[in-house]
């Protein structure tokens, strides 16, 4: 893991002290509200519906057991006892007082954390794999790439007051998980002739107007990383449109213009620029890379007749590790997944005791490593089969052990109408009321692979664009309705959802979501067919006739 | 208005053009008005709205002594590329970065290469001098390279190592 150095210490401890001061200024009335209110989303401060929420920066994804056990101190001392992860791998705290915020991020840096650029108009956290460093075919940990970004993209001078929020992901993998195609500039890396560098593209998003990204370079050699983002930045900020919000994201400009027209302006700006002013020297990147060696992990034997033991007492265990286990890189291990989707619960959220006992589990069981994952859950990386019956008695015991990993109780959603001001309609209930009724082990297990998101209003933070079937509530009338999508793919293959027509009241969702399933199950050819492999075969039609046809 | 760089307030050495421009001295000009100003022999300012090309500028760089970049709202970031970009072309005069930006981005104003500010009133009368300057005690660091008026955390630690 990376590890701060002096500089980097320095660096966010200033930006504690700037806050406080900001908070100062803005109580002396140095500061209108309007102009105090970028600077604390800036420093992750919203103001929701009931209260402020802080959003708390999760680089990649990754954390120690110490950092853990800092955000459960931090969700006890100054929240209500709870946290929500987020799909930007970060984590967000819903009560904290204004009065307080500066203790938190003091908190924060103690244990090398930030709340910075977790919200505004600037770059925010880059996100990236949860299987870094863990999945065969990765060409490098992307989150070496991620760290030079993070770096870099703090506080940049040129860069922090764009015209609408500015979303990374860097992947390492052909296999994508961490939606690239739908930010507003995914990094892949990859290997061209032994030398490695990067595929870029740019203009994806979800919101108002969802768009799958384009290719702006097939191959970016790693030296020129930071400046190509420089120059892709700079014709953005110059040229991006500052006069509606909802057209401000830099996939606006790329369709306005076209990926060639933003292409080559990107590319004469780089041509033009003093490129190795800018880029980070090689001593850097290896400085960085240092951090990121893989953990030595000792091979061992694939299977463990001690683990095969207790799947055959155990189907609960057995579930779980058919499941929520991936495969590691090194034989004898694999990635854990803790689902923080039990039944019933609110998607995203752990107490501060779930968290304290994740840093435990991760501390003795996965090299002091945990990753928060898009879907809102949380990866042990480094995990041996020969640990996992430990791994999941200790999960069990605080009610993290949902066998749900990929299906369809997996539900991504977005805070809604419970907690956010924007929101149109409610999205936790409705996602804990979709994992009620499919709530059996076997009957998940029997639909297969299914990605349901939810999102409470047009500004997509549920993903539901890209949802196998996605759930967008809207307020018609006074009454929330609850639009369906079908088809939607958040991977390589992106796709965006189709509506199935008008929408739905809050109490039909879930029949409305069963008839779905029961469509595609008696759809599909055969039991390994999943159901966006048969949604693409079959097409919407039998789904239409299914939902309308009787009313 | 009220005028500051980093050393504190400083005077305004560039009249505001009237209806005709005079004989001789230096004059501050909107950019519809370059055209007229590069026909006299006067030291030449101009002002530009932040939606103009920076490029543009390139071929009157030798005749241009100051260039005002218009903030409308300290939230449009535009000025601070076009700041870096007239910088990056090579433009070595005075650069004004002009409107109710806060004090919260003299530091990245600097960066980007910016040398001075033009405040309206009402701005300057509740941000007082001493928000301004202490603005470089409050950000010393910055990982960004290729910057003005700071070495970056980047560069510190190539030469620590």
């Amino acid at each position: 893991m990376y590890r701060y150095d002096e500089f980097d210490h320095r660096f966010v401890a200033e930006r504690a002290a700037e806050f406080r001061d900001q908070v100062r200024r803005r109580l002396a009335g140095h500061l209108t509200e309007a102009e105090f209110k970028p600077l604390r989303l800036m420093n992750g401060l919203y103001l929701q519906l009931h209260a402020y929420m802080l959003r708390v920066a999760i680089p990649y994804g990754t954390l120690g057991s110490r950092q853990m056990r800092q955000l459960a101190m931090i969700a006890e001392k100054w929240d209500k006892g709870y946290g929500h992860f987020t799909t930007r791998q970060n984590i967000q705290f819903n009560w904290p007082k204004l009065k307080d915020v500066p203790d938190i991020i003091d908190a924060l840096a103690e244990v090398e954390m930030h709340a910075i650029q977790t919200s505004g108009n600037c770059i925010r956290n880059t996100t990236s794999d949860p299987y870094s460093a863990v999945a065969a075919d990765e060409v490098e940990d992307p989150r070496i790439t991620a760290e030079v970004i993070r770096q870099w993209s703090s506080l940049h001078p040129e860069f922090t007051f764009l015209g609408r929020k500015f979303k990374i992901a860097v992947t390492g993998c052909e296999e994508d998980r961490t939606a690239l195609l739908l930010h507003d500039i995914g990094i892949q890396v990859v290997r061209k002739d032994g030398e490695t560098g990067y595929r870029v593209t740019v203009g994806g998003g979800m919101g108002r107007t969802p768009m799958i990204a384009k290719e702006l370079r097939a191959f970016l050699p790693r030296a020129d990383l930071l400046p190509y983002l420089e120059a892709a930045l700079r014709v953005y900020n110059l040229h991006g449109r500052r006069d509606n919000k909802y057209k401000a994201r830099i996939k606006i400009l790329v369709h306005e213009i076209g990926i060639e027209a933003y292409a080559e302006q990107v590319e004469a700006e780089f041509a033009a620029m003093d490129r190795d002013a800018v880029a980070a020297p090689s001593e850097e990147i290896e400085r960085i890379r240092a951090y990121f060696q893989p953990p030595e992990l000792a091979e061992r034997s694939a299977s463990s007749p001690l683990i095969e033991q207790m799947k055959e007492a155990s189907p609960e265990f057995a579930a779980w590790v058919a499941q929520n286990t991936f495969p590691h890189r090194v034989p004898g291990h694999v990635a854990a997944t803790i689902s923080l989707k039990p039944i019933g619960g609110a998607p995203g959220d752990a107490t501060a005791d779930q968290m304290r006992a994740m840093a435990d589990i991760a501390e003795t069981y996965s090299r002091d490593e945990m990753r928060v994952t898009h879907e809102q859950n949380i990866v042990l990386p480094h995990v041996a089969i020969e640990d996992l019956y430990k791994v999941w008695k200790a999960l069990a015991a605080i009610g993290l052990d949902a066998p749900n990993k990929g299906l369809v109780t997996d539900i991504i959603a977005c805070p809604g109408l419970d907690y956010c001001a924007l929101a149109t309609a409610r999205s936790i209930p409705v996602a804990q009321r979709i994992a009620e009724r499919f709530a059996s082990t076997q009957r998940q297990k029997e639909i297969g692979p299914l990605q349901i998101k939810i999102s409470g209003c047009i500004n997509a933070c549920g993903h539901h664009h890209v949802g196998h079937i996605g759930i967008l509530g809207l307020d018609r009338a006074g009454i929330e309705s609850y639009q369906i999508t079908l088809g939607g793919d958040a991977t390589e293959t992106a796709a965006l959802g189709e509506r199935t027509g008008p929408g739905f009241g809050y109490d039909e969702v879930p029949e409305v979501i069963e008839k779905i399933i029961d469509t595609y199950i008696g759809l599909r050819d055969g039991d390994r067919e999943s159901f966006i492999q048969t949604y693409r075969r079959v097409g919407m039609e039998p789904f239409k006739e299914v939902l309308y046809a009787a009313a | 208005m009220q005028l500051l760089d980093a050393t504190g307030e400083i005077d305004d050495l560039w009249p505001e053009a009237g209806e005709t421009l005079p004989d001789a001295g230096r004059i501050l000009v909107p950019l519809e008005r370059l055209e007229q100003a590069l026909a006299s022999p006067l030291e030449i300012g101009v002002h530009i709205p932040n939606d103009t090309d920076p490029k543009s500028l390139i071929p009157h760089f030798g005749r241009l002594a100051m260039i005002s970049v218009d903030f409308p709202s300290f939230a449009d970031g535009r000025g601070f590329s076009i700041g870096r970009c007239l910088r990056g072309e090579g433009f070595v005069g005075r650069l004004r970065a002009t409107g109710p930006v806060i004090s919260d981005q003299f530091t990245y104003l600097m960066q980007c290469g910016f040398d001075e500010i033009a405040l309206p009133d009402a701005v300057a009368s509740r941000q007082p001098l001493e928000d301004w300057l202490s603005q470089p005690e409050l950000v010393t660091l910055g990982y960004q390279r290729g910057r003005q008026g700071r070495g970056s955390i980047l560069d510190q630690r190539r030469n620590h190592a």
